[in-house]
């Protein structure tokens, strides 16, 4: 059904990330297919790591925690940013099709009336990406 | 599924080593939430409190606009004749600071780490910090500075060639021609660009090689250490939010006053109020689609697309205009510039203090006010330079950018003002009467195709402002995040609008003028910043070796 799956995750907000994580996990056990951690980070110091480097190092050992956590094959993906909250949709776009993922599993927050000027990262990518968008709600109505 | 997401044992990174080994969390005095369907994440005391007091300076300007005139008109000029010295001989510190940097081992250190590569290609990267240093002040300044020096503010005692009866004075011609250059270029050429240096180079090195925020108070670490995170470092970002943002609103609305005079005289389009909050709107609106459009899609577009047709108007005086005589005051304006150098930054015991303490010490003090918005863009975009590859490109490449285009510009109006002055509109416009706005479209208008070069000129003028206006947004957007670059979105739409507002209100009621004298003063307490900034840049790069 599918080969690849690319989770983004915000190293910030792991966790605002608990169900997608889930359903990302239960789905690469259930087709047998890696998934592929992938965030952004800015060349800026940030909250999460100092620098690009040790950023990486962080999604690596993130990936390697959740495969064991899980027992799925998972790799990681560093994208660097100049503007990441305007360039953000663009990096996972690029992101998905260097991995060639044709699945995406990721957390989006409920609708809001903001969403019709910020659209949702999990919308833009719905809209753009040629592959499956599987968006998870942290909780529903 | 962990909740930790910063496991232990990781080891810091090989390229950018010697970091600074701080508990504090970048974000961590932030406050996360929403207004509405919309998300913030701010350094509170910063944002607060700089939100706060603009508008309380702002309602301080229109309820009693008397007496801020007073104030303020009093204290501009105060300050640039007191300390005249110190920011004359501060700046020369900074300039021979820089030249030094270039030539001691420490200038092969990396910003970034050894490894790191640029993050943007040579012309990208210098045409965003060229257009978000001084791109709009050219285009004023490229025919009024020249042509008033040479004719009117007579520096270091060099006389005017031309008489009180409006005749020519042969003798004076050729000394009074390379003096206008010469005292100009003395105000955009290594000075500026040194006190920008000494900022950016500040930032960038405590942010990629020291791992601090991208923030002004990062840059204080080696001084303050730990304090620099509590109210220290707020009063230092507060400092640099309020320098911006009121510098820009000025500008702001000072320019659409200039582009204004533009659009009358090729349009015949009023000069009033309602014109210019409508220039200010479309200015700020195009600098929200560009802020929204990001750092790569829109401020550094538009910054190369200013560059563009900068460049084009530049070819095109050089060619329509005297060419031989241009390239001629070129070599002669960078001769003269190096031979009067030593006199004009000669902090005391001057004579020429019309030129002195009007001119060169109220750029200095603009400059200085000016350099943290442009030193931490410039930061922001210089990552994977060597110190020494950083000093010269942001030293000396816009020193000589700027050499030529007032060798250009200037050398053009100087020629029409003298070869035949009677019929001269920059005569009219700068020496008869000072009329700043126009003398860009005066000089436009005695070569060929005047109508289609002067609208040129405003829309560079209306773009180089949206540049400024955009990078501004983003700067003070992350010095309010506690130096968060991933701040959302709407912060950065709220500082833009805000931006324009205050120039708007502040046009309409009054009161632009004492604001930019508040903006000035800020200059000499940041002149004591960028010196031990100075130290502080020495110091980190002692230990990067």
């Amino acid at each position: 059904m599918f080969t690849q799956i690319l989770a983004p995750v915000d190293l910030a907000h792991i966790d605002r990330l608990g169900r997608a994580l889930d359903v990302a996990a239960d789905l690469a056990r259930h087709y047998g297919i890696p998934v592929c951690y992938a965030a952004v980070t800015t060349p800026q110091p940030g909250t999460v790591a100092h620098s690009p480097e040790e950023f990486d190092a962080k999604l690596q050992a993130f990936a390697a925690d959740q495969a064991e956590r899980h027992g799925h094959k998972a790799t990681a993906k560093t994208v660097i940013s100049h503007d990441p909250s305007v360039d953000l949709d663009h990096a996972l776009r690029e992101a998905r099709q260097e991995v060639g993922a044709d699945l995406v599993v990721m957390a989006s927050h409920l609708p809001n009336v903001g969403d019709y000027v910020w659209p949702s990262h999990g919308g833009k990518l719905a809209l753009h990406a040629h592959a499956s968008i599987f968006l998870v709600r942290d909780h529903e109505d | 599924m962990t909740d930790d997401p910063t496991p232990e044992g990781i080891p810091a990174p090989e390229g950018a080593a010697d970091l600074i080994d701080t508990d504090y969390a970048i974000g961590q005095d932030n406050i996360e939430g929403q207004v509405g369907p919309f998300g913030f994440d701010i350094h509170n005391p910063v944002f607060m409190i700089s939100g706060l007091s603009i508008m309380a300076f702002v309602f301080y300007a229109l309820a009693l606009p008397e007496q801020a005139e007073a104030v303020f008109g009093w204290l501009r000029p105060a300050l640039t004749s007191t300390f005249d010295w110190f920011f004359l001989g501060a700046a020369n510190i900074f300039v021979v600071f820089c030249l030094v940097l270039i030539v001691l081992p420490v200038g092969s250190v990396r910003l970034g780490g050894r490894d790191a590569k640029p993050d943007y290609s040579y012309i990208g990267w210098f045409a965003m910090l060229f257009a978000a240093g001084m791109g709009i002040g050219l285009m004023f300044f490229g025919v009024l500075e020249p042509v008033y020096h040479m004719a009117i503010s007579e520096p270091l005692g060099v006389p005017s060639p031309i008489a009180e009866d409006g005749s020519i004075i042969p003798e004076n011609v050729e000394a009074a021609k390379r003096m206008g250059l010469a005292a100009t270029i003395y105000h955009w050429g290594l000075h500026p660009w040194a006190i920008y240096a000494v900022v950016a180079l500040a930032l960038a090195l405590f942010t990629y090689n020291k791992g601090l925020p991208l923030t002004i108070r990062s840059a204080f670490y080696p001084l303050l250490g730990e304090r620099v995170w509590g109210w220290w470092g707020h009063i230092i970002d507060t400092l640099a939010v309020f320098a911006t943002l009121f510098g820009l609103a000025t500008s702001l609305g000072f320019g659409a006053q200039q582009a204004n005079a533009g659009l009358e005289h090729v349009f015949g389009i009023p000069v009033n109020i309602s014109v210019q909050v409508f220039l200010i709107t479309a200015i700020t609106a195009v600098a929200l689609i560009s802020v929204l459009r990001g750092l790569d899609g829109g401020v550094k577009v538009l910054s190369e697309i200013n560059m563009g047709v900068a460049a084009l108007l530049l070819v095109f005086v050089l060619l329509a205009g005297p060419t031989l005589t241009i390239l001629n005051d070129f070599v002669a304006g960078i001769v003269a510039y190096g031979k009067d150098l030593p006199a004009l930054s000669n902090p005391i015991g001057r004579e020429d203090t019309g030129y002195m303490q009007g001119w060169t010490s109220f750029y200095w003090a603009w400059w200085i006010s000016w350099s943290p918005f442009v030193g931490m863009f410039i930061a922001r975009v210089s990552r994977g330079r060597t110190v020494r590859e950083f000093i010269i490109c942001v030293l000396l490449i816009p020193s000589l950018v700027c050499v030529l285009w007032m060798a250009v510009f200037g050398g053009t109006a100087i020629d029409q003002v003298l070869s035949n002055p009677d019929a001269s509109s920059v005569k009219a416009q700068v020496i008869d009467s000072y009329n700043p706005p126009m003398s860009l479209f005066a000089m436009l208008e005695g070569l060929p195709l005047s109508a289609i070069t002067s609208v040129i000129g405003i829309v560079l003028v209306i773009v180089f402002f949206v540049t400024s206006s955009d990078s501004g947004s983003l700067v003070i957007d992350t010095i309010t995040a506690g130096g968060k670059i991933d701040a959302p979105g709407p912060q950065r739409v709220f500082w833009c609008t805000f931006e324009g507002a205050v120039a708007i209100v502040l046009l309409i009621g009054g009161g632009l003028g004492a604001l930019q004298a508040m903006v000035i003063s800020t200059g000499l307490p940041f002149t004591v910043v960028l010196l031990a900034m100075c130290f502080a840049i020495f110091r980190g790069l002692q230990s990067e070796r």
